[in-house]
């Protein structure tokens, strides 16, 4: 898990060799492995979590169905399948923060978040969610206080969660198009806080 | 498998390293590596369980010092390398040695939208009534498997709370061996962070997904 990417040529002519013979074997479709490609680099990505989550703050009833069946209505925006077959919904509050690691592996809700950035899938992060989450925070910048409880979640089956951070403060009477715009990804893993929305113009601090 | 991707509460890897602005793909390899996984995993050769239990048989000092991408290709060729499907001649040069052999299925690029959008869920009819419930008391098994396993070495043998009943889902310990699916009931039990560290935790608690083979019930003396 160093990241030392000396042989990063050796790797690539490694990974084209074996692309080319399992094209050659009739194994894959390379306008199949552009098409998987295109989908997680381009089109999936934090912006669907973060349209769920202002859903969810904005509307009561799909709060409430996200509570019964976060699967379902998750589903119901379009964002379903691969590694978010059966998701689950965590909702933060001033006593409990809730915080996603995977430590076995790198589950992640894809449909949600997309594929997960390379710290997810570190052994710092892996090693020390489950006892440290503070000091987890800490390396994030989050400083939570003492009053409020972390309980950290390990995604060791195919369930996979989508934590719903707590609605930022002066965003009153904001839809939820706009409010999405201050949920980020680390937001809904846990590691952070949705943003504060911008100071008003002029306003004095 | 006691294996160094079973990584919870183990100490002094450093702090975590996020990266602003970080791309989706570090190098062109990874793009294709990953896509390759993806696209092999839709043949059908192997199941999802198969698929991690190859990516931990990594020896412990060559997974860390591994990046997650090289961890997939090392799972994807010792997949294909056991079941026949490449050759090791073959994988240095590319070059076709022995006809492809047939497979189950070969993923057609037009097929992939929904095929992601299907995804595979692992939730199967109950093989009978779940055990437990919510609020049930229940203690994790002490097992030390060789083969492939989901309950962590931090959370074993340890006292924890039935807090969700998931329905029966695909038992990965079996899946993994080649035997099968085995459904089983699938809980989240949350264990005091205490109970798993002593007083060393800046957490309250940690949920862990537990199949019911992993749990039997707790008789505590009334306090």
């Amino acid at each position: 898990m160093s990241g030392n990417h000396a042989n990063l040529s050796e790797l690539d002519a490694r990974v084209r060799a074996i692309e080319s013979l399992l094209v050659a074997k009739g194994y894959v479709d390379p306008a199949a492995l552009d098409a998987l490609i295109e989908t997680y680099e381009h089109r999936v990505g934090p912006h669907n979590g973060a349209r769920v989550v202002a859903r969810a703050w904005t509307d009561p009833a799909f709060l409430d169905w996200l509570r019964r069946d976060a699967t379902a209505a998750i589903a119901s925006m379009g964002y379903s399948g691969r590694q978010g077959e059966h998701m689950i919904a965590l909702e933060n509050t001033p006593q409990t923060h809730h915080l996603v690691v995977c430590t076995l592996c790198s589950c992640y809700p894809w449909p949600v978040l997309g594929l997960p950035p390379v710290w997810y899938k570190s052994a710092p992060y892996r090693s020390r969610a489950v006892i440290d989450p503070r000091g987890v925070l800490a390396d994030f910048g989050v400083t939570l206080p003492e009053t409020t409880a972390i309980s950290v979640h390990d995604s060791t089956a195919e369930l996979r969660y989508l934590v719903i951070p707590m609605r930022p403060v002066g965003t009153d009477g904001w839809d939820a198009q706009r409010l999405a715009t201050l949920v980020t990804r680390d937001a809904m893993i846990g590691t952070g806080l949705a943003l504060d929305p911008p100071a008003p113009d002029g306003g004095a601090a | 498998m006691n294996g160094a991707q079973d990584m919870g509460g183990m100490q002094g890897f450093g702090p975590v390293q996020p990266e602003d602005g970080e791309p989706m793909f570090h190098a062109a390899w990874e793009r294709r590596a990953f896509a390759l996984t993806l696209a092999m995993g839709a043949t059908g050769s192997w199941t999802l369980d198969q698929a991690r239990a190859a990516r931990e048989s990594l020896a412990p000092d060559i997974y860390l010092a591994s990046s997650y991408y090289e961890i997939w290709l090392a799972g994807l060729v010792a997949l294909m390398r056991d079941r026949g499907l490449v050759r090791d001649d073959e994988l240095g040069d590319g070059c076709v040695r022995v006809p492809g052999r047939p497979l189950g299925k070969r993923l057609a690029a037009e097929e992939v939208t929904a095929a992601l959008a299907r995804g595979a869920p692992t939730e199967r009819a109950a093989p009978g009534p779940a055990r437990f419930a919510p609020g049930d008391r229940v203690l994790t098994r002490q097992i030390n498997p060789a083969g492939h396993t989901r309950l962590p070495r931090y959370a074993r043998g340890r006292r924890g709370t039935i807090v969700a009943v998931h329905g029966a889902h695909v038992f990965p310990d079996t899946s993994a061996a080649g035997r099968g699916e085995h459904p089983a009931w699938l809980y989240t039990v949350r264990f005091d962070a205490a109970e798993l560290w002593g007083p060393d935790t800046s957490a309250a608690d940690v949920c862990v997904d537990c199949w019911e083979p992993y749990l039997e019930p707790l008789a505590e003396p009334a306090r």
